[in-house]
């Protein structure tokens, strides 16, 4: 079978599945969080906080509950790190220095899972199982519970109540992410993965030289990694070693399971705001875009202009050669797409055109489909904008979903678009700024090593977590500089939405009739769509010509 | 609603006038480009930073001119000094938009004004003894004497007497309408013209805070406070500004790692190009443009937050009377008695009506002529004929004509006059006459009478007229446009139900509400309003004040009392009610306006960024000349004539966002696609035409 006969096998593998699941676990994603009932291991974990499940919240006291936690959070997960001597499984390995811990902690708290360190020989099991495994659950559980309160702010009318953070955390946790990633790690092991709790295997490599190779539960992390879109390694090499990613096959489940939750996502929204039509036009856009960016990324690896990959007749640096070219981008397209940030292949050394495609993927907003709960919100927050542009042109305050968007709605929903765009340019801008850091961090100059710095930025911005590679973070500016990144990446668009939520709830909801803004067919996709990448585009054209354009060009 | 037939009469026929003057679509006074000039020196005026503040777009724009005029002077180059140039035109451009528009509406507070010349009101004692006070002096609750050829010194209400009042000065209509103490008719409006008789007018307002006071400060401006709706967008604006001043401030840093550090003047102008000038220059010309499309059809409002709620409108309640029929009833059917043909019915319904001259009669004169082509007029034999007037005692009115006496009346009236003895009317007839009246119709019954009155013969029964009430032409093709447009109608009526359903159905309303009270009117609103949705209505009467204070848009007619006008938030000076409809419409045109130029204004970047970008970059990287789709002539042309054609489309655009974007009522998915294509793709597009144009012209500039 050609690479390319195999990857269209793999897209359609992916189409099947994705569309197969759509509906009943969209139903089930709906489910969960409008069920009354409570299961009886929530009851105990709920008795356990002292949390009144019935009670419900204002979108203030929903915000601070996800702030508290997300703190509370940080808090313990830097300090695990820095206690890991103390713990089981440290396999002597020291307490982690302080400024990789801060970073770390914000990574892996925010969903980002950007890492600055070498998990092979910093981390012992301990801090990778009670600490980044745990966070890769809640993290995401908290995006979806920050993007069910959204929805609910359409769903419902005039209510300040938008349900009860803890109730939605434990459900997104037990119901959805704890069932599927225990079966989904039984099959990655059936698939040849690393489940082990041993530090490493002596082995005599083939030159006769004594090594030692790292081990891990590598399988049950992996599955989380990437059903949470979060994206952090337990390998230095990520989802490119064959400990975590073993073969195309286990490839094509890591990617279905990143792209299942943020698509299915679309359907659950639909279901709770009583029209599933109005889920199916968002998940066409985000499948759209995502498949044109595919096939861009796709044609620029199969078709590359370097001299040295034109003599190997395609863009292989960086990539796998047991998974091949489609599989890589695939891999690839998934994770930037969805702020996974796990990566099979080494981004930096796709072709110009090819890796542009890669940041412009998050650069759109993570919405494409995005990350779990945060691609909902986000996709949300620019429909707001889009119907709030166009549904002026049919003569009436513009309203979505039979909620009016006036000046609090959108005064919430530009603060949420606009803390990307600011942490991006002024990150990256800030760095291209001192030649001193640069000359120390980057291993290429000129529009490479720009797109290195935007990338990075682009990539903590939006939670993604994924390395371009190629730029040397370590230094405190950098530490520092993306920690922030992130933090603001994260919360000040989970504030707006909340606000936004919140402000929606209180309304009371008008059926729409023919007058209004009809939000649900072709016409509203394409407006959407539009909109996701009329935003990026013109905010980050003059970013990206000097980066990826002038490299794709050249 | 009791109202003389005459005074109907001229309500329809100003209403004819007044479609006939509109047409059907909503337009607006023409923009000549004499304005343009008669603005500028308004326009250079507002040229300070405090003007600009108001507007976060275009402060950024004067921030930008004043930086890059500053540069200019420490570094003199002719591409500076154009860029300065234009910069400051396109500020200029934009007060130049606000500018006009406000002068279009000072012209209409010019007219009103002349209303309010100074008059010395005739101020009653409390002992009823006469004082001459200056009209300023009038306060709240001071009664009034006006006589014949004597002018209203003051907004209030006729508490004594009846006189006729001429209007004209305020509505600048010519007929003379009539006003009396008590009921729905007692509101006169200060300026205008007693014509005869003597009113005490009890003063309902304060000098300078009549109701033309009001609007004239709400036309010229004075008072003008942002919508919600602008609000809403002025923070979206804001934002996109923000993320491009962002955009910019970026770049410098990533230009000069590439090693190709740009001037400030060329950050500023890719600035200006990107963030959305076009609609921050032209916003509050929409506003106010909007606000003066509706005092140029005679209807004032008390804030612009009401045209905007107009266009959000859901439900509409509409009285029956006046707005959705005629005001009076109509002949619409002959029904002939048994042996009677249908052709000899007409000629006695004709005749019998020849000389009546109730709007009543003159319908029953139309049906005749227009289903059985009798004469409209008397013939001249017809002419000698003696008519029979109605009188209370009769009730019947008609003529003797060559001894044959032709009468029509009331059923139990003619009955009598037919045979004295029975006093009844044919069985078949009688079941007729019941049906009409149950279908809510008036059952007039003709009957002739053959050989001398004294003969005592009994007369013959020939048939019934039917009068009814008739809707409106073209009201149900209204109806049906609202219902496109997502609107609910609803027609109020005092008529019992199924009088009220049959004439719903023809006018083909969504709902009705018959028998309805003030107190239903207001369940009716509230309960659509509960439901989130907006309401809009009608009112004149003292008891619409509470419905029309509820309702989101209530238009209160000029003919109604001051507490109407006082409850709803505006006021249709030609006191017709079918404007509400034109009152919607104005507020989607609004509202669409401003959501086609952000469009436009935002899709125009991307032409912006394929002329601007090549050209910075173009030395550092020449493989980026691909970008230079419009093979514009050098870098600086290429910037210099972005930045010209961001100012000039502002002037483009001004008579656009003065008329407003065509509209016409249809679904908001036709309507949304089409401004879609108009404006979003002709936003992308026309820049790229725009700017390449331009550049041929500026090439042509020495060292450009």
């Amino acid at each position: 079978m050609s690479p390319t006969v195999a990857g269209l096998v793999q897209v359609s593998a992916l189409l099947l599945v994705l569309v197969a699941v759509y509906v009943p676990f969209g139903n089930y994603l709906a489910h969960v969080y409008t069920s009354d009932k409570h299961w009886r291991v929530e009851r105990a974990l709920y008795r356990l906080v002292r949390v009144d499940p019935g009670t419900e919240q204002r979108w203030t006291v929903y915000a601070a509950g996800v702030l508290g936690f997300s703190f509370l959070s940080i808090v313990l997960l830097y300090l695990l790190q820095r206690l890991q001597p103390l713990l089981p499984f440290d396999f002597g390995r020291a307490a982690v220095e302080p400024s990789v811990a801060f970073n770390t902690a914000i990574s892996f708290v925010t969903n980002t899972n950007w890492q600055s360190y070498v998990p092979e020989t910093t981390l012992g099991h301990s801090v990778q199982m009670a600490g980044l495994t745990v966070q890769n659950f809640v993290s995401a559980a908290v995006g979806m519970a920050v993007a069910v309160a959204l929805v609910r702010g359409f769903a419902r009318s005039g209510t300040d109540r938008l349900g009860n953070f803890w109730v939605d955390l434990v459900r997104g946790t037990v119901r959805v992410l704890l069932p599927i990633s225990f079966a989904a790690a039984i099959l990655l092991v059936g698939l040849g993965a690393v489940m082990s709790l041993r530090a490493g295997v002596d082995v005599t490599g083939v030159d006769g030289r004594q090594s030692t190779l790292a081990l891990a539960p590598a399988a049950s992390q992996e599955v989380i990694k990437m059903l949470g879109t979060n994206g952090g390694g337990i390998f230095n090499a990520n989802s490119g070693h064959p400990f975590e990613n073993p073969n195309g096959a286990s490839n094509l489940l890591e990617y279905l399971l990143v792209l299942v939750i943020p698509v299915s996502l679309t359907r659950a929204f639909g279901v709770m705001v009583g029209n599933p039509r109005q889920g199916h036009v968002l998940a066409a856009v985000m499948g759209v875009i995502w498949g044109s960016l595919l096939s861009v990324a796709w044609w620029a690896e199969t078709h590359p202009n370097g001299t040295a990959t034109l003599a190997a007749g395609a863009a292989l640096e960086g990539k796998e050669v047991r998974l091949g070219i489609p599989s890589s981008v695939l891999f690839g397209m998934a994770t930037t797409g969805t702020s996974t940030g796990g990566v099979d292949s080494m981004h930096d050394s796709y072709t110009g055109l090819g890796g542009g495609v890669l940041l412009l993927n998050m650069l759109l907003g993570e919405v494409t489909p995005g990350g779990v709960g945060t691609g909902l919100y986000n996709i949300l927050v620019l429909a707001v904008i889009a119907v709030f542009l166009a549904g002026l042109m049919v003569g009436r305050t513009p309203e979505y979903l039979g909620k009016k968007l006036g000046r609090v709605q959108i005064t919430a929903a530009a603060i949420a678009i606009l803390a990307m765009p600011a942490v991006v340019l002024l990150g990256a801008g800030a760095a291209l700024a001192q030649p001193g850091e640069l000359d120390a961090a980057l291993n290429n100059d000129g529009p490479h090593g720009l797109s290195e710095v935007l990338y990075a930025y682009a990539s903590t911005a939006n939670n993604n977590g994924s390395a371009f590679a190629g730029l040397t973070v370590t230094s405190d500016f950098f530490q520092s500089t993306l920690g922030l990144a992130m933090l603001f990446g994260r919360f000040v668009p989970i504030l707006a939405v909340l606000a936004l939520a919140g402000s929606l709830a209180a309304q009371k909801r008008v059926e729409p009739g023919v007058g209004s803004l009809p939000t649900h067919g072709p016409m509203f996709g394409v407006l959407v769509g539009g909109t996701v990448v009329l935003v990026a585009a013109l905010t980050f054209f003059p970013a990206l010509a000097l980066g990826p354009i002038a490299e794709a060009l050249k | 609603m009791s109202t003389t037939p005459t005074l109907d009469r001229s309500i329809i026929e100003r209403q004819e006038l007044h479609a006939q003057r509109t047409g059907r679509a909503v337009v607006a006074g023409a923009f000549s480009p004499r304005q343009l000039w008669q603005a500028l020196p308004g326009a250079v005026r507002k040229l300070g930073p405090r003007a600009q503040l108001r507007n976060p777009v275009m402060f950024v724009v004067w921030v930008g001119s004043v930086l890059v005029t500053g540069l200019s002077v420490a570094d003199p180059s002719l591409f500076a000094w154009l860029i300065a140039a234009w910069l400051w035109f396109t500020v200029l451009f934009a007060n130049l938009a606000e500018t006009v528009a406000e002068g279009r509406g000072k012209a209409q507070a010019d007219t009103l004004r002349r209303t309010r010349t100074e008059t010395v009101a005739r101020r009653l004692r409390a002992d009823g003894s006469e004082e001459a006070v200056p009209g300023t002096a009038l306060r709240i609750g001071d009664r009034v004497v006006v006589e014949a050829g004597e002018v209203v010194p003051g907004d209030g209400d006729i508490v004594e007497g009846i006189a006729t009042v001429d209007e004209s000065a305020i509505t600048g209509e010519s007929a003379p309408v009539i006003r009396e103490s008590g009921g729905d008719r007692s509101a006169v409006t200060g300026g205008a013209t007693v014509l005869s008789d003597r009113i005490v007018v009890q003063v309902t307002t304060k000098p300078g805070e009549s109701f033309v006071d009001r609007m004239i400060a709400l036309v010229e401006g004075a008072q003008r406070q942002k919508t919600p709706n602008e609000i809403a967008l002025t923070i979206l604006l804001s934002t996109l500004t923000i993320i491009f001043l962002l955009t910019v401030v970026a770049l410098q840093p990533m230009a000069g790692y590439s090693g190709a550090q740009q001037s400030l003047v060329v950050l500023t102008a890719l600035l200006v190009c990107l963030i959305p000038t076009t609609i921050g220059a032209l916003l509050s010309a929409i506003g106010i443009a909007g606000m003066d499309r509706l005092v140029q059809r005679n209807v004032l409002a008390t804030s612009g937050r009401a045209v905007e709620a107009a266009g959000d409108v859901d439900t509409l309640l509409l009285d029956k009377t006046g707005t959705i029929t005629f005001g009076n009833r109509q002949a619409t059917e002959l029904l002939p008695a048994e042996g009677v043909s249908l052709a000899e019915l007409a000629a006695a319904a004709r005749l019998s009506s020849l000389a009546d001259p109730t709007p009543e009669g003159r319908s029953i004169i139309e049906l005749c002529a227009r289903a059985h082509e009798l004469p409209a007029e008397a013939t001249a034999g017809e002419a000698a004929a003696q008519f029979v007037p109605f009188t209370a005692q009769t009730r019947m009115s008609g003529l003797d004509l060559n001894g044959c006496r032709i009468r029509k009346g009331a059923a139990s009236a003619v009955a009598g006059w037919v045979d004295e003895a029975d006093g009844g009317l044919p069985r078949g007839l009688q079941d007729k006459v019941d049906r009409i009246s149950r279908e809510g119709g008036t059952p007039l019954v003709v009957a002739e009478k053959n050989g001398a009155e004294q003969n005592g013969d009994g007369g013959r029964v020939l048939g019934l007229i039917r009068l009814s009430d008739v809707v409106k032409p073209g009201m149900a093709t209204r109806f049906a446009e609202l219902r496109a447009m997502g609107i609910r109608t609803v027609m109020i009526t005092g008529d019992n139900p199924l009088t009220a359903k049959a004439i719903a159905a023809e006018a083909g309303v969504d709902d009705h509400l018959a028998e309805a009270t003030p107190e239903d009117k207001m369940a009716l609103i509230r309960r659509e309003q509960s439901g989130g949705r907006l309401v809009a209505m009608t009112g004149d009467g003292t008891n619409d004040a509470p419905a029309l204070a509820q309702a989101d848009v209530g238009v209160a007619m000029n003919t109604g009392t001051a507490a109407a006008k006082e409850a709803g938030n505006m006021v249709d000076l030609d006191s017709d009610p079918t404007k509400l409809i034109d009152i919607v419409e104005i507020g989607k045109q609004l509202l669409i306006t401003r959501g086609a130029l952000t469009t436009f204004s935002v899709a125009n970047d991307l032409a912006k960024y394929f002329a601007i970008l090549p050209a910075m970059f173009m030395v550092l990287h020449p493989s980026l000349g691909a970008l230079n789709i419009m093979r514009l002539a050098t870098p600086q042309s290429a910037i210099l004539s972005a930045v010209i054609f961001n100012a000039l489309i502002i002037v483009a655009l001004i008579p656009l966002a003065l008329r407003g974007v065509r509209y016409r009522p249809t679904t908001a998915a036709r309507l949304l696609r089409r401004n879609l294509l108009v404006y979003g793709l002709g936003g992308v597009l026309t820049p790229f035409a725009g700017i390449f144009l331009i550049d041929l012209l500026v090439r042509l500039i020495p060292g450009i």
